[in-house]
């Protein structure tokens, strides 16, 4: 699957760490680094991370979630 | 009406199911003054500005309601609990460098950079208990979400994290009990029976306090399993954290710690069993329970506002001049319903984008347990969905707790067919 | 004409229409998404020179260097299907106006009615061409780029030369000595970031280059670059006299804007990118706003209300992000419909453990004022300001501040701002930002202010001469 974060909008508040530690990691005390194509078997705890986000920076490929849902 | 009737309303008792009304109307003067020195924000802009400027501190010491309780002989309700919740300064009623540093070394204990792996290491145990629970619900077909599911997952795992003992449950669960009971910022906490609720608040929370003091001292002397005894002996960057502020962080983080995800559970059982249809679409589509939650968060904010705030200058907001010195009230559950900022606010909407709501709080001060909690709640939803068939309310809206600031039902019986075999 | 007929036009375009974006990163990729958004079912083209499909670029300098993510793992998510024909692999090598076609350099002419251009920017390469071509020497742009540095890296050279301590120049320092390699920077400039933050940070992010075991020369050149028999590099000779045994070397020398294939398409468009309005709608070399031609990503350069209007132009991820979505809205969409795209300009850049964030634009300030925490602890916030308000800011691991001064820059508030009520340092005087004088032996910074007319900025302005 694929995701970006806006790092840009990112505040460095690691509620999305946790719950995706595979994929997720922080560098430092606010930095923020991932794996930006993780593996599908992953993808419930990288949407569980992408909706913890407080300013919504991580975007998570949309054509999957049609995809699924279709 | 007035904004000071508006905010009463919404802070009444009867009220507590549903203060919204309130804050809608309240929200038409985005930053109202509703007392001599207290300024209520429900307009989300407004708030936003506010939780990331830093002329506003949450430094209770420099409240005006701190110094209002020191002054006066009976203390006004608002000021009543602030105290109540800890002499020490926990890091949510303080400022940097002093919030920073505290922050740090009670994170370096719980989440990353330091310790990454702690929470998702929880996240089996977490499955298990589910299961549990809905397994001894399998025989019947009633079950009280907040007793029997919601409480026993984050208390169980709030005490192993921090090194509190599972089997004093009992005695900290009616301490806690009574301190939200005393901790009232409504017109009732004036009357007699208000006074009652609030000396035995401060009663219990006396209690509770002497007791984490107790736990920490011990781990002060021999050095034990868990955050609490690695606080109080670490030898990271920052050292150790005193014995006293680690007990008043340590009030903080056991009540915070599974409260909110308590409320949580309960407020997304509930908002899916309102809204036909819910339910079978995250079924059918797992991937949507994340942002659901979120949702549920944004409509029913487990922490609805945190009373400690202040200006230390002169502040211009949303049209209005709040003076140096005047007590700052963020209402996170009515700017998360700000129709300025959410189209159609009062719709539970699972799919709804750019969720920026404030249920976990906003800028430094941002909930701490955010990520344990969110696990919780992710796993305790996913397990009911999968294992409870035809769930339906019993009562709506349920009974809910006197507290308006960890705010949640005390009771949610729900009604069902039967519990499906674990899978 | 009667607004029902004008509605008809809107509608027919968006049925039958010929849109084509040239430029498949991450500006044409939002903007083609956009389009579809927004309705327009007709023929889509997106040309791109690299074979790739959209990937993400940020991570190339990081992650990939670090060896958390593959070269080829940094695609980008997509918001919806876009349904066009991609001509991935084949670069666009001409404008023809006239008749509406862009010439690809494959020979072939692809037809458009409105254009959106987004070509971006490459990297600079190594002044000498010989050197360039030396085993061991590097430039990082691309994924390829960053997959080649990555394997030569991972083979564990025995010395790292970066030349440039930009951004990315300092990111892939910090990268190498987390992977325990030695690191030799040098930078022309008097510190790192300085074209972009000035010397006043810029001896803040020295500090910690030093600090983590990097061997920064400032104020240095590197003159030229020696091959061994096999043709690998193994020395850098240095303006100071001084020589470096080297293994790899890094070019990290800034940008070149791809405008060479508007060449004589009567475009505002050289150097400093594609003058367009603030609509992203290109003009001509005369200032004339066309119709059918739209500019985003790293080249389009507007006049920003914020800095006295004039033409900036930003290398910035949000930038060819939000910019590609305002541009195809803006393609399809009416006059009273239209949006604006001016962004306040923002950045990150993740180096030695600490996020360093930013907002504005920091060489339009003079003046620089330390506003929260310790530049000790390498926690802090600040504010830039010029003539008196406040026009940028930077946060080192105190990005939850940010947005504080992002308001204070939008609504021009007074510099110095107004002291915080906690963790301020004492007296919070405000000092010479120290940004090099332009024209100074340095690389520019990812966001340039190019002066007020569409066409030019000074004397540097190239193809003027070449009149159609």
């Amino acid at each position: 699957m694929r995701m970006v974060v806006d790092l840009n909008r990112c505040q460095g508040y690691a509620q999305c760490v946790p719950l995706a530690p595979e994929v997720l990691h922080l560098h430092g005390e606010e930095a923020l680094m991932y794996d930006p194509n993780p593996d599908d078997s992953l993808r419930q705890h990288v949407l569980r991370a992408a909706a913890s986000c407080p300013v919504q920076a991580i975007v998570v490929d949309r054509l999957d979630e049609i995809g699924k849902s279709s | 009406m007035r904004p000071e009737i508006a905010w009463a309303e919404a802070m009444k008792f009867e009220n507590r199911h549903d203060p919204y009304r309130f804050f809608d109307e309240l929200r038409k003067t985005p930053v109202a003054r509703v007392a001599d020195d207290i300024y209520v924000v429900t307009g989300y802009w407004e708030l936003l500005a506010l939780a990331h400027d830093p002329r506003v501190s949450s430094d209770i010491s420099r409240s005006p309601l701190q110094a209002k309780r020191a002054a006066a002989q009976e203390p006004p309700p608002e000021a009543e609990h602030l105290t109540a919740y800890g002499r020490q300064p926990s890091m949510i009623m303080s400022d940097p460098p002093y919030h920073d540093r505290a922050r740090r070394q009670a994170m370096r204990q719980f989440g990353p950079p330091h310790s990454p792996d702690l929470i998702p290491s929880m996240e089996p145990g977490i499955e298990r208990l589910c299961n549990e629970l809905l397994g001894k619900a399998a025989g019947k077909t009633r079950i009280d979400i907040v007793d029997e599911y919601g409480y026993r997952v984050p208390v169980t795992v709030i005490c192993k994290i921090l090194g509190v003992p599972l089997e004093d449950e009992k005695a900290f669960h009616a301490w806690i009990f009574d301190f939200m009971a005393g901790l009232d910022l409504g017109p009732e906490a004036a009357t007699e029976e208000g006074k009652v609720r609030a000396a035995k608040g401060r009663e219990s929370t006396a209690a509770l306090t002497e007791y984490l003091r107790g736990l920490i001292d011990g781990y002060v002397r021999k050095p034990g399993e868990g955050l609490l005894s690695r606080l109080v002996n670490d030898d990271g960057p920052d050292g150790p954290m005193a014995p006293p502020e680690a007990a008043a962080n340590a009030l903080l983080l056991l009540i915070a710690g599974h409260d909110s995800t308590v409320n949580t559970i309960s407020h997304c059982v509930l908002t899916l069993l309102r809204n036909p249809g819910s339910v079978e679409l995250l079924r059918r589509r797992p991937g949507l329970i994340p942002r659901a939650i979120e949702e549920v968060l944004r409509l029913q904010s487990a922490v609805q506002f945190f009373p400690s705030r202040s200006a230390t200058a002169d502040i211009e907001v949303g049209g209005t001049v709040i003076p140096e010195g005047s007590a700052i009230f963020l209402m996170y559950g009515a700017a998360n319903r700000d129709p300025g900022r959410f189209p159609d606010p009062g719709r539970f909407d699972p799919e709804r984008r750019a969720n920026e709501h404030f249920g976990w709080g906003s800028g430094i001060h941002t909930c701490f347990g955010g990520p344990l909690a969110r696990l919780e709640v992710n796993v305790a939803l996913e397990v009911f969905l999968q294992r409870v068939e035809n769930p339906r309310l019993v009562v709506d809206p349920p009974p809910y707790r006197r507290n308006q600031i960890f705010r949640g039902p005390q009771h949610l019986f729900i009604d069902y067919d039967r519990i499906r075999e674990h899978s | 004409m009667r607004a029902e007929l004008i509605a008809d036009v809107v509608a027919e375009f968006k049925a039958y229409g010929r849109i084509v974006i040239v430029g498949a990163s991450l500006a044409g990729l939002r903007a083609a998404e956009t389009l579809r958004d927004e309705g327009f079912t007709g023929p889509l083209t997106i040309i791109g020179d690299e074979k790739q499909e959209p990937y993400d670029r940020p991570p190339l300098s990081k992650q990939v260097l670090k060896g958390l993510a593959r070269a080829d793992h940094t695609l980008l998510p997509r918001m919806r299907k876009v349904d066009a024909d991609w001509r991935l692999g084949v670069a666009a090598t001409g404008l023809d106006r006239r008749v509406k076609q862009v010439r690809l350099a494959d020979g072939e002419q692809v037809p458009f009615d409105r254009l959106l251009i987004a070509t971006g920017t490459r990297s600079r390469p190594w002044f000498n061409p010989q050197e360039a071509a030396l085993e061991g020497v590097f430039t990082l742009r691309t994924a390829d780029d960053a997959g080649r540095l990555r394997a030569a890296l991972a083979a564990g050279p025995g010395r790292v030369l970066i030349v440039g301590a930009g951004f990315i120049g300092s990111e892939m320092a910090s990268v190498c000595r987390e992977l325990g390699l030695a690191v030799t920077v040098a930078e022309r400039a008097e510190g790192p970031l300085v074209g972009a933050l000035g010397g006043v940070i810029g001896d803040i992010a020295a500090e910690m280059q030093r600090d983590h075991g990097v061997d920064l020369r400032t104020g240095v050149s590197v003159e030229a670059l020696e091959g061994d028999a096999q043709g690998h590099v193994r020395r850098a000779r240095l303006s100071d006299g001084t020589t470096l045994d080297v293994d790899v070397v890094v070019a990290s020398l800034g940008s070149i804007r791809n405008t060479e294939w508007l060449e004589g398409a009567g475009l505002a468009s050289g150097r400093w990118g594609v003058a367009c309005d603030a609509g992203c709608r290109v003009f001509d070399i005369n200032g004339v706003v066309t119709d059918s031609i739209f500019v985003a990503g790293d080249i389009a350069r507007a006049p920003h209300v914020l800095y006295d209007y004039q033409f900036l132009v930003q290398e910035h991820w949000d930038n060819a992000d939000v910019g590609g979505r305002v541009a195809a809205h803006n393609m399809v969409s009416l006059e009273p419909q239209r949006r604006p795209h001016l962004p306040l300009p923002a950045f990150w850049s993740g180096q030695f453990g600490v996020n360093i964030k930013g907002v504005g634009v920091g060489p339009f300030a003079d003046e620089i004022v330390i506003t929260q925490g310790s530049v000790t602890d390498r926690r802090f916030a600040a504010a830039y300001g010029r003539n008196g308000r406040i026009v940028a800011a930077v946060t080192f691991n105190h990005g939850k501040w940010l947005e504080y001064y992002g308001a204070l820059i939008e609504r021009s508030a007074p510099f110095p701002p107004p002291p915080p009520g906690y963790d301020h340092p004492d007296g919070m005087q405000p000092m010479p930002a120290r940004f090099p004088t332009p024209g100074a032996p340095t690389g520019w910074p990812d966001v340039v202010l190019t002066g007020h007319d569409p066409t030019e900025r000074g004397a540097e302005y190239e193809y003027r001469t070449k009149k159609r």
